[in-house]
């Protein structure tokens, strides 16, 4: 496969990660505005800083007002995250790569383009947002849908789900390293009204706030939510999780290959962490350095993989 | 489709009978259907210069156009003809040039053409093939009456319309491949990778590897190369993949630079290779140039055939067919001023009302004067034009080109069209029963370019 065919998908697929990442960050903003009395600016504050892009709002705003935060989230093109940037992004890399994708997934993906397109020509109202963000995750998972429906398990499904994975750890990671210290178990108060919302809130923004109830059965508690999202291989958007798929994506591409990279020690070792260690050891450590560490560990991966199969 | 007493044309009369017997509004709306299909495929292309409408439909009307085998036969002679007189001419304009010494051609029309390549005097590609992949632009004026309008050499476009087309019409109304006899034209992409890998150059070790280049997703034409290199199950790539490495060109895979034998390239001479040609071009491949000489790849179609389908060449193709086959050409050339020589540009200034004159480098309609359609006022303009560049263009008479039915909302209309054939050649000249129909959508309208609101349709060749 061409090298260029390889990072085409890589990113293809890591932009309607991202994209449905930041309708799911958006959903969980207007959710925390819900239920709060008084106003939420600092909510959108932390929407934005999770979503990597506060500083790219400040150069185009002067203040920051929910309505402008949703509306940049959503569909400014001069921030790389905002749905539509992603969206347009994963259409232009799908269309590169359309000689390696099945009819059924690049059609989802074209029709995914074209609905949003139109979905988020102008404005959206604040009555439509419901709506929007729930058209946005449907066709994203049409997409996915279609994915893995069709395609075979060859180098080209390998790829794209490294793509899709390194992308939705550095989401949950970043989730993680904005709110951290909701997570402490020394600055919480726990059980206060203002941790449930916190806590419900991070779980909302990786669409785990049903889930948790059934794994931990128990009422929110710190330890146990960032349990949920860094070491629970059963959860689909827990770092662990993702590492096992990394890593066993690179796995396959080795065996075919007969060869293996930096990438793949690197891999190896961020997902042996994560296996081996327990939520107190991950507390013990320091949250904050652990998930800053993770990061940068996340991103040296993307490099390598690049570096490995000669994206450029 | 209909003869003087207003009955269907013979190869019409099956399809006659079956619209006679449909609703008009399930007919109108299947049309939309295929709209849908065409816009979620992605089957697109790019107009130049709209910078928010970046990709655009080619409208399409589902009435089928219809030729019988019996015409079809006559027409395919004619164009085998003068596919083998093109490639026997580049062969000989870049050889011995028996034809300027012959004095059939006068040498500065070849000498002081831009398309024309002095990096490929004393080469001969491999397999002595200059032009792989020819669309020979046709329109009918009359039963048996055809006229060839310009030969694309260069890159022709607009296959995947005819295989996409004939596949919409296949899903949309099944019935009536069982009622015709239809020859089919789906095996385009298998003939073409075959056609492409006979072609291997002699530097090529074992099974011959085919490569599609494009110069990307913003082209125009992306669609169509993503299309066939899919089709074809070969790769798709760009200059930027591909590198000359060890007198061979090879693209960055995965697994490291693997060689490529035959690239069938839909980038211009131009941009090929910024060593030999534009330097500043970024779609090409430094030194390909020199990998080609060497017999180490193959380049589809071959650089510099642009010399044969250039509109100042196309008005000698007559001599040229006869030259090189011995014949009289089977097909008709549209008469053809060439404003350079001043007792034609005489006329042509005189007659401006009643000519379609076009520049000698031209394509896509562009920068074109229909004078019968033109206003007094764009005229006066063009006739300056050509004054100050008469070189620049040539002028041909408007032909009475036959019409074939369109679906309209008030049922059918008559719209004039044209033809391109798909030609491909390697040992033996290999011709598509069929090929792309471009109509033009406004009634009365004689220019069929897509980029200038020209629609297709499905292009049916009967078996007898």
């Amino acid at each position: 496969m061409l090298g260029r065919t390889a990072n085409g998908l890589y990113w293809m697929f890591r932009y309607i990660e991202r994209a449905e990442n930041s309708a799911r960050l958006i959903d969980a903003g207007l959710r925390m505005s819900l239920t709060r009395s008084e106003a939420t600016e600092d909510d959108w504050d932390g929407v934005l800083q999770s979503s990597g892009v506060r500083d790219i709002y400040d150069d185009t705003h002067e203040k920051l007002t929910s309505a402008d935060a949703i509306d940049f989230l959503l569909r400014e093109r001069s921030n790389p995250s905002s749905v539509m940037s992603c969206i347009d992004a994963g259409r232009n890399n799908a269309r590169m790569v359309r000689t390696a994708l099945t009819r059924e997934t690049w059609e989802a993906t074209n029709e995914c383009w074209l609905d949003l397109k139109t979905l988020l020509a102008r404005r959206v109202k604040a009555a439509d947002l419901p709506e929007v963000i729930d058209a946005i995750k449907r066709k994203t998972g049409l997409i996915r849908g279609a994915f893995h429906g069709t395609m075979l398990r060859n180098e080209i499904f390998n790829f794209s789900r490294i793509g899709t994975f390194i992308e939705r750890a550095d989401n949950t990671a970043r989730i993680l390293d904005v709110k951290y210290y909701v997570l402490l178990p020394a600055v919480s108060q726990v059980g206060s009204s203002i941790d449930n919302v916190q806590w419900e809130s991070i779980l909302r923004s990786v669409s785990a706030h049903r889930s948790y109830g059934w794994v931990y059965e128990a009422e929110y508690k710190a330890s146990n939510i960032a349990d949920f999202l860094i070491l629970n291989g059963r959860m689909p958007r827990s770092l662990a999780y993702c590492y096992e798929k990394i890593s066993s994506n690179l796995g396959y591409l080795a065996r075919e290959y007969g060869e293996a990279h930096n990438a793949h020690a690197t891999a190896e070792e961020t997902l042996a962490s994560l296996r081996s260690h327990s939520i107190k050891d991950v507390m013990d450590q320091g949250l904050h350095e652990y998930i800053e560490n993770f990061i940068s560990h996340n991103n040296r991966l993307g490099q390598e993989i690049s570096d490995g199969y000669r994206f450029y | 489709m209909m003869n003087a007493d207003n009955s269907p044309r013979q190869p019409y009369t099956t399809y006659n009978d079956w619209y006679a017997a449909q609703d008009r509004a399930r007919l109108i709306a299947k049309s939309k259907d295929a709209e849908n299909i065409f816009r979620k495929t992605g089957i697109t292309f790019a107009v130049y210069g709209h910078a928010d409408s970046a990709e655009k439909l080619i409208p399409f009307d589902l009435i089928p156009r219809i030729i019988s085998g019996r015409e079809w036969r006559k027409l395919a002679q004619g164009i085998e003809q003068r596919v083998i007189a093109l490639n026997a001419f580049l062969d000989d304009i870049y050889h011995k040039q028996e034809i300027i010494k012959a004095g059939r051609i006068p040498r500065e029309l070849i000498e002081r053409n831009v398309a024309f390549l002095p990096q490929m005097i004393g080469f001969r590609p491999p397999g002595g093939v200059y032009t792989h992949i020819v669309g020979t632009d046709i329109v009918r004026t009359g039963e048996d009456q055809f006229y060839v309008l310009e030969d694309n050499a260069r890159t022709p476009s607009g296959v995947s319309y005819m295989l996409e087309n004939r596949e919409t019409m296949m899903q949309m109304f099944p019935e009536l491949f069982h009622q015709n006899r239809v020859r089919p034209v789906e095996n385009y992409p298998y003939l073409l990778r075959q056609s492409l890998a006979s072609l291997a150059p002699p530097g090529c070790e074992g099974k011959p590897r085919v490569a599609v280049l494009t110069p990307g997703i913003y082209n125009s034409a992306y669609y169509e190369h993503s299309f066939l290199a899919d089709m074809m199950g070969v790769e798709l790539v760009e200059g930027s993949d591909l590198r000359v490495i060890d007198g061979k060109v090879k693209m960055r895979t995965t697994r490291g630079y693997e060689a490529i034998d035959v690239l069938y390239r839909r980038v211009d001479d131009d941009y090929l290779d910024p060593l030999t040609f534009k330097p500043e071009s970024a779609l090409g491949i430094p030194g390909i140039m020199d990998v080609y000489r060497a017999g180490n790849i193959t380049i589809a179609n071959a650089p510099g055939t642009g010399i044969c389908d250039d509109k100042a060449i196309y008005s000698y193709m007559p001599e040229i067919v006869e030259f090189y086959t011995g014949r009289k050409p089977l097909l008709e050339n549209v008469p053809t001023w060439r404003c350079a020589e001043p007792d034609s540009l005489k006329y042509v200034l005189e007659n401006l009302a009643d000519l379609v004159v076009k520049e000698v480098h031209g394509s896509g309609g562009y920068g074109m004067l229909v004078g019968p359609t033109a206003s007094k006022k764009e005229r006066t303009a063009f006739a300056e034009k050509l004054k100050t560049r008469p070189n620049n263009y040539i002028a041909q008479p408007t032909l009475s080109l036959s019409t074939v039915p369109i679906l309209v909302n008030k049922g059918i209309a008559p719209r004039h069209v044209d033809l391109r054939p798909y030609v491909l050649v390697s040992d033996k000249v290999q011709i598509i029963p069929g090929g792309l129909t471009r109509v033009a959508l406004k009634a009365g309208s004689l220019v069929v370019n897509s980029s200038q609101g020209g629609g297709t349709k499905d292009t049916w060749v009967l078996e007898d």
